[in-house]
């Protein structure tokens, strides 16, 4: 391997690392403040993209993002008023199974909405072919918005749960439900955000993909799975060890395909998986050091 | 208790009646039963969609004008989804539940291996619209397929490379029973053709990027690409390979067929090179050509009723059905085995893959000269000529 060639791999894996880190945000948000796994989250990013490419086709493509993201914020709001909030005494795994249902529930609705077709956003800039180098390797501009937005949403999120009030009040939920209810937060109100934080994330991220990976109505469930070996990988609840995971895990990703044959690639995630949940369910970053990261 | 006994002796009353009012119908006017398993859905859709849309089209036109020596036709589709665990389920449901005459489909090669030898031993007659020549050699009796063979495309893409003066080839293929069925056939007849493969990969089948691979690929100093898939993937490898600055030129199967494909490779697309049927450039063939006046009615019919472009996919439905009513007709009668042997006598039939000639050697009926090597131009279709 030459010098411009790992720079390659590495663009190959930061970029679909940072994918996986960011659908891991989205499980992370909503277990910091319901305690469950949300398995709808691949959906969100697939009705984002969906829907800002029908759009696409009557707005400009900002307002058609726009619009499409605020439409799958609403659907994560609707889906937590009509499932989660009415069975809100039941156990953890009723409420994760329940999200299952509704990603199958979601999954043949877009199949009904859209169809099975393959659709795809139009590059942000340029077109199919242009390619810009770095360092030596060739990536699409669109590999540039991808990190660029990622970045931009973490560092959002950091000042947001940081900085404002509603941010340290889905914290405080998250860290205890009953004492931030006694400090007069409104933790329902706060769930409910919570989804449609996730959502909104989700929708982001499903559209700055779109161009690159394509979009079909049954793409989230294998989003879902990396993003969620990336919110396990990094401990669950902790949003920025999420990001350092998804990144490892695309980088690994990458560098296993240039050693050994791309079918072992698939693998790797769920061997990761594995072996994190049967030694180390706390994820790299323990029990102590999410506390730590989550105070920062 | 005595109520009891009352419902039940109700209850199969009533049956009783329903089964006579449902034999009252008279047997002449029964329809013709015939399966289909289509992957209308998942990542096979862009084949079974127009796949299942062709057949119901093909079927209800039948129908119109009066079905075959005076019986209708009654279509069963099933969507398997693209998997093989549904078809063989959804197999078994057509042949045990609905007890069809025979089974046309499933969509993908995977599939179809999956149940070749359910078929076979049921005695089902499947008329497959899958690829792979694994499903028709060797020979199962009852087991036909309507797409050309995938040697035949190998061979017509090495001949083109040769005349190229390409010699180092890189191929990547989908992980599934069609990649895996070319990638067999690329490998076993490389040699012979005097084209070294330098490095044979295959991918997910649901893969969203693939640049980390071209990138290895790149690395081995190849002079062209061979991507041998049925998935979306298609129109991924054509994108990533100018995205990494990969500038050979890019030979896809026969899989490559669905200008949909072409659409979502955008710019990209543009040049790629691949063996098909005739049906995608129809309308530049000379009117003398045998196929000509199937492939424009079926284009003209197809794109009236559904508004989107026709695809090679939904021409092999078309030819399996026209096949089995072709036999029906020859035979007389709907009788399993009296339709089989007429199908393994069938020549001359005009179809949208070619000329079709079956014999008990040869349940697929095609050769090398049911394909033209196609070029992509300014994002359409268009003979390749170098």
């Amino acid at each position: 391997m030459d010098y411009p060639q790992i720079v390659q791999y590495c663009f190959a894996g930061i970029t679909v690392g940072s994918i996986y880190a960011i659908v891991g945000i989205g499980f992370n948000i909503i277990y910091n403040t319901t305690g469950i796994i949300n398995f709808a989250q691949g959906e969100f990013l697939i009705v984002g993209a969906m829907t800002a490419i029908s759009f696409s086709q009557f707005f400009p493509l900002p307002v058609a993002i726009g619009m499409a993201i605020l439409i799958t914020i609403l659907l994560g709001g609707l889906v937590e008023i009509t499932f989660i909030r009415q069975v809100r005494n039941a156990s953890i795994l009723r409420l994760i199974i329940i999200t299952i249902g509704i990603s199958i529930l979601i999954r043949e609705a877009m199949l009904h909405i859209w169809d099975e077709k393959v659709r795809f956003l139009p590059y942000f800039t340029g077109t199919d072919t242009s390619t810009v180098t770095v360092l030596g390797a060739h990536i699409s501009p669109q590999v540039l918005w991808v990190l660029g937005v990622c970045a931009v949403i973490v560092l959002g999120l950091t000042l947001f749960f940081k900085y404002t009030l509603t941010g340290r009040a889905m914290r405080a939920c998250a860290d205890d439900r009953m004492a931030a209810r006694l400090c007069g937060i409104n933790d329902r109100w706060m769930v409910t955000l919570s989804f449609m934080l996730s959502a909104g994330i989700g929708a982001i991220a499903g559209c700055i993909i779109s161009p690159i990976a394509q979009t079909q109505y049954d793409m989230g469930a294998p989003l879902a799975i990396k993003g969620f070996t990336a919110a396990i990988l990094g401990g669950l609840g902790n949003s920025m060890a999420a990001v350092a995971a998804g990144l490892f895990l695309g980088l690994m990703e990458a560098f296993m395909v240039s050693q050994f044959d791309v079918a072992y690639k698939e693998a790797v995630s769920i061997v990761i998986l594995l072996l994190i949940l049967v030694f180390r369910p706390s994820g790299i970053f323990g029990r102590h050091e999410i506390n730590v990261l989550r105070t920062m | 208790m005595k109520t009891q006994f009352a419902k039940i002796l109700c209850v199969v009353t009533l049956g009783l009646i329903l089964g006579l009012l449902g034999c009252g119908k008279g047997p002449e006017a029964k329809p013709i039963k015939v399966g289909a398993l289509f992957a209308v859905t998942g990542k096979a859709s862009n084949l079974g969609a127009p796949e299942a849309k062709t057949a119901e089209m093909f079927v209800n036109k039948l129908n119109e004008r009066g079905g075959i020596n005076g019986q209708k036709i009654q279509l069963i589709v099933k969507d398997t989804g693209g998997t093989k665990e549904n078809a063989v389920s959804m197999t078994k449901q057509l042949i045990e539940e609905e007890q069809v005459l025979a089974i046309i489909g499933p969509s993908t090669s995977g599939e179809t291996m999956g149940i070749k030898d359910i078929c076979q031993e049921a005695k089902m007659i499947l008329l497959s619209c899958a690829a792979a020549e694994t499903i028709v050699n060797p020979v199962a009796s009852y087991v036909f397929k309507t797409p050309q063979k995938d040697s035949d495309a190998v061979k017509l893409i090495y001949k083109t490379m040769k005349a190229k003066g390409i010699s180092k080839v890189g191929i990547i293929a989908s992980n599934d029973g069609f990649g895996m069925a070319g990638t067999v056939q690329l490998q076993k007849l490389a040699e012979e053709n005097g084209i070294v493969i330098a490095i044979s990969e295959s991918y997910d089948g649901q893969a969203t990027d693939l640049t980390d691979v071209l990138t290895k690929i790149k690395g081995k100093d190849i002079q062209a690409v061979i991507n041998w898939s049925i998935v979306p993937a298609q129109s991924l490898v054509a994108k990533n390979m100018k995205q990494i600055g990969l500038d050979v030129p890019l030979f896809q199967s026969h899989g490559f067929g669905n200008i949909k494909y072409v659409q979502a490779g955008g710019e990209a697309a543009n040049g790629t090179i691949f063996p098909c049927g005739r049906l995608l450039i129809a309308d530049v063939l000379p009117d003398n050509h045998p196929q000509k006046a199937v492939l424009t009615q079926y284009k003209k019919d197809y794109e009236d009723q559904y508004k989107e472009d026709v695809s090679t996919f939904g021409g092999h439905a078309y030819d399996a059905i026209l096949i089995l009513t072709e036999a029906i007709k020859k035979a007389g009668s709907p009788d399993r085995d009296k339709v089989r042997d007429a199908i393994e006598n069938l020549s001359g039939i005009v179809g949208t893959a070619g000329v079709f000639n079956f014999s008990a050697m040869d349940h697929n009926g095609l050769c090398m000269d049911a394909f033209e090597m196609l070029t992509v131009k300014d994002g359409k279709f268009a003979l390749y000529n170098p």
